[in-house]
């Protein structure tokens, strides 16, 4: 029901930041994360991030794969 | 509930179904045009093509709408096997309209036509009132020259023919649609604007080119199923062949836009007799097709046009109504 | 990450296991963007036969009423701001793309806050249509107009819930196992959202990405669940979704908006699962603020969309699909969004 894209925070400026989009940056709104720090990926949908991807959720989603991919 | 189509809507002018739908509807019934092809053949082996431009901004990163109408006209010609000659020019100026843009923009023209060897030989300059115009609209012809014994079309085109492509998908549209709607992409992507006559005067020195055509609005998948629907072949498309560049991919992933349905202004769908190793080698040692790539194979095995995904399996790719727009959902 | 997840082999060893499923199941994916990339990778062709997928309620444009369409014809002469998917959605007088042409300025955003910038210039209405991944930032924008009091801007509100529509999509008892939930939905309500389905329902749930793995993945642990009867929710999107969701988005949805009944297309009015302004930002409604009516409109007749929405049909079963019902002719919600499951169906499947 939403496009949603992942991409990384590359600056912050308070509320703003920019994120790369494969070579070009884009300004959005870090208003809903606000724990949201240089370098994180982001879930980005109409202009504003929605969450933050931490290296303990991605290993999260490893784990699953394998689960599911194995058993 | 249906759609209330008395009216223009800028969808008409998308290129897609509504487009054909206009012409088959208003134009061809009264003026019955011996082709419907961007182009004509008219006499002792002279073609001639015409096209009209309008875009805003009129200046974007990798061209302007000079530039842009040179171009266009070049690959009209181009991809009919000819060698462009001589090109007119129509301007329609909006009152207000500051004359340095216009000097900005006819020196692009000039210097585009010079660096194509194609002589700008008649032009016309009408100006209407403010409000009743975009700034510049160019409407321009062109004549080309045909090689004797040279015979592409799309009833040449066979089952197992190989289709290739010159480069990257739908930069020019992501160019503009930045450019535009003020997107606010830093640095901003460049459209792809170029002159491809030297290209296809490349392709052609070897011999089992049958058919070319420029992938401007509605991208190479437009291409493809009017190539389809003329022929009554099939067309299957390899996604992993397919060049797009990084940040076209993840731009469109963001608004939404498939880069098979948006505009190219420098790209070409070469349609070539297997084995085509030699044209794609062609393409490739050319500056305008250093990421060029065989991206599909015509077939009877199929109707329509088909996309083998990446992960091995098979999407259609049908003719769209009107232009792609970006969606949140 | 991307790599893996586009991973053909992966791909290979999931469809195998689904093949081997004990009885045949029916899923509905509820979200719209699972619809369009089912589709845009062509997953529904390497499916087994015994695994049916049906699509749901989850595109915000399908299920926006005509009533709300036409409330945007009655404006004056302002701005609305559109998101680019409303553009071609019929109302009782065309879509708005005809209205553009008629002379009304219909500008398309890419986000809500683009809005705040045409305000600025103009009287602008934001054309406000979402689920819970949208709303928080359309909710942002609203209390910034606020803040700036920026008198020309206002917002008509369409944004609807996901869990009212799922309830009473299965008060309706619909012959389906299971769902593959919304992961961008759930990024911001969180899996927890969803603990309903088993616990009021026995019927189960999975959270998922949008890659082809992310969904095969969750089809594959939905149908352990159905075929070992112990319904359940999982998450197999952790990498964005959290049990409990973006709380600073939850807040903010809460501050700025109440839940209200409200229509929805196909599925007529669903007790509180929509959102209207709350009292502090009332002044910013542009229904109140213009005087629109929002009243329900008769659907066209013969349109089945309803059923299709709930999953009782499947979109080529609807006596009108491809025949007076087309994407360029739309007559019914399923069609007019790209990723309405009959235009998907259309574009998709139907070759």
């Amino acid at each position: 029901m939403c496009v949603a894209i992942p991409a990384q925070l590359t600056t912050r400026d308070g509320n703003r930041g920019t994120i790369d989009l494969s070579g070009s940056e884009l300004e959005i709104s870090l208003a809903l994360v606000p724990e949201a720090q240089t370098g994180d990926w982001l879930l980005v949908h109409t202009g504003y991030a929605l969450a933050v991807v931490t290296e303990a959720e991605a290993a999260e989603t490893r784990a699953l794969l394998n689960e599911v991919l194995g058993g | 509930m249906k759609e209330h189509n008395d009216i223009i809507t800028l969808a008409h002018g998308a290129g897609a179904r509504r487009t054909s739908a206009l012409i088959d509807e208003v134009f061809q019934p009264v003026l019955q045009l011996p082709t419907q092809d961007d182009g004509a053949e008219i006499d002792h082996r002279l073609v001639v093509t015409t096209d009209a431009f309008v875009v805003r901004p009129l200046l974007f990163p990798g061209g302007d709408i000079g530039k842009l109408a040179v171009c266009g006209v070049i690959n009209d010609i181009a991809v009919q096997g000819a060698t462009p000659r001589w090109l007119t020019a129509c301007f329609i100026l909006e009152e207000g309209l500051p004359i340095e843009t216009l000097r900005q923009v006819v020196e692009s023209m000039a210097r585009t036509a010079r660096a194509a060897g194609v002589q700008v030989v008649a032009g016309d300059t009408k100006v209407v009132e403010r409000g009743h115009g975009d700034g510049i609209f160019i409407s321009m012809t062109g004549i080309g020259q045909l090689p004797p014994k040279l015979e592409l079309g799309v009833g040449r085109i066979c089952h197992g023919d190989q289709i290739l492509l010159n480069g990257t998908l739908g930069d020019h549209a992501v160019a503009i649609a930045n450019a535009r709607e003020g997107l606010g992409l830093d640095p901003p992507p460049q459209s792809d604007c170029a002159p491809l006559h030297t290209l296809t005067a490349a392709l052609l020195s070897a011999p089992g080119v049958v058919f070319m055509r420029d992938a401007t609005r509605g991208g190479l998948a437009t291409v493809c199923n009017e190539v389809a629907d003329a022929t009554g072949l099939g067309i299957v498309l390899d996604e992993t062949q397919l060049p797009v560049n990084p940040r076209t991919a993840h731009v469109c992933e963001l608004l939404g836009l498939d880069p098979l349905y948006l505009a190219n202004e420098g790209k070409l769908a070469a349609i070539c007799r297997p084995d085509a190793t030699a044209h794609l080698e062609l393409m490739k040692q050319h500056p305008l097709g250093a990421n060029a790539a065989a991206v599909g194979t015509v077939s009877d095995q199929v109707r329509g046009v088909w996309v083998r995904t990446a992960i091995g399996g098979l999407r259609p790719l049908p003719m769209l109504d009107a232009d792609m727009l970006p969606r949140i959902c | 990450m991307s790599n893996q997840l586009r991973d053909s082999a992966a791909v290979k060893t999931l469809t195998n296991k689904l093949a081997r499923l004990e009885r045949p199941i029916r899923i509905m994916e509820v979200c719209g963007t699972h619809t369009m990339s089912i589709g845009r990778w062509g997953l529904r062709k390497l499916l087994p036969p015994s695994l049916q997928l049906i699509s749901g309620p989850g595109c915000p444009v399908c299920v926006t009423p005509v009533s709300y369409f036409d409330a945007l014809w009655q404006l004056p002469d302002v701005t609305i701001a559109v998101f680019g998917d409303l553009l071609r959605v019929p109302g009782s007088h065309g879509t708005l793309e005809n209205a553009r042409a008629r002379g009304m300025d219909v500008q398309v955003v890419h986000g809500p806050e683009q809005a705040l910038k045409l305000a600025r210039k103009r009287a602008t209405v934001l054309a406000a249509v979402g689920f819970e991944t949208t709303t928080p930032g359309i909710a942002d924008t609203i209390r910034r107009a606020a803040e700036e009091k920026l008198d020309g801007f206002h917002v008509l509100c369409g944004c609807k819930l996901v869990e009212p529509a799922l309830c009473a999509l299965l008060d309706g008892k619909p012959d389906i196992d299971g769902f593959l939930l919304p992961g961008h939905v759930s990024a911001i309500t969180g899996s927890n959202a969803f603990d309903f389905l088993p616990r009021d329902y026995a019927a189960s749930g999975v959270v998922a990405g949008f890659e082809p793995v992310d969904i095969l993945a969750a089809l594959v642990l939905l149908a352990r669940m159905i075929c070992a009867g112990e319904p359940g929710v999982r998450n197999a999107y952790p990498r964005i979704v959290t049990p409990q969701g973006n709380q600073h988005a939850q807040k903010l949805i809460r501050d700025v908006f109440v839940p209200i009944d409200t229509e929805w297309r196909g599925l007529g009015i669903i007790p509180a699962s929509g959102l209207g302004l709350a009292p502090r930002y009332a002044h910013l409604d542009a229904a109140r603020h213009y005087g629109l009516s929002l009243d329900p409109v008769p659907e066209p007749p013969g349109c089945r969309c309803g059923d299709v929405l709930q999953g009782r049909m499947l979109p080529h079963e609807c006596p009108l699909f491809a025949q007076g019902c087309t994407p360029s002719s739309p007559v019914g919600p399923c069609m007019v969004s790209s990723e309405g499951s009959c235009a998907a169906w259309y574009r998709y499947e139907r070759a």
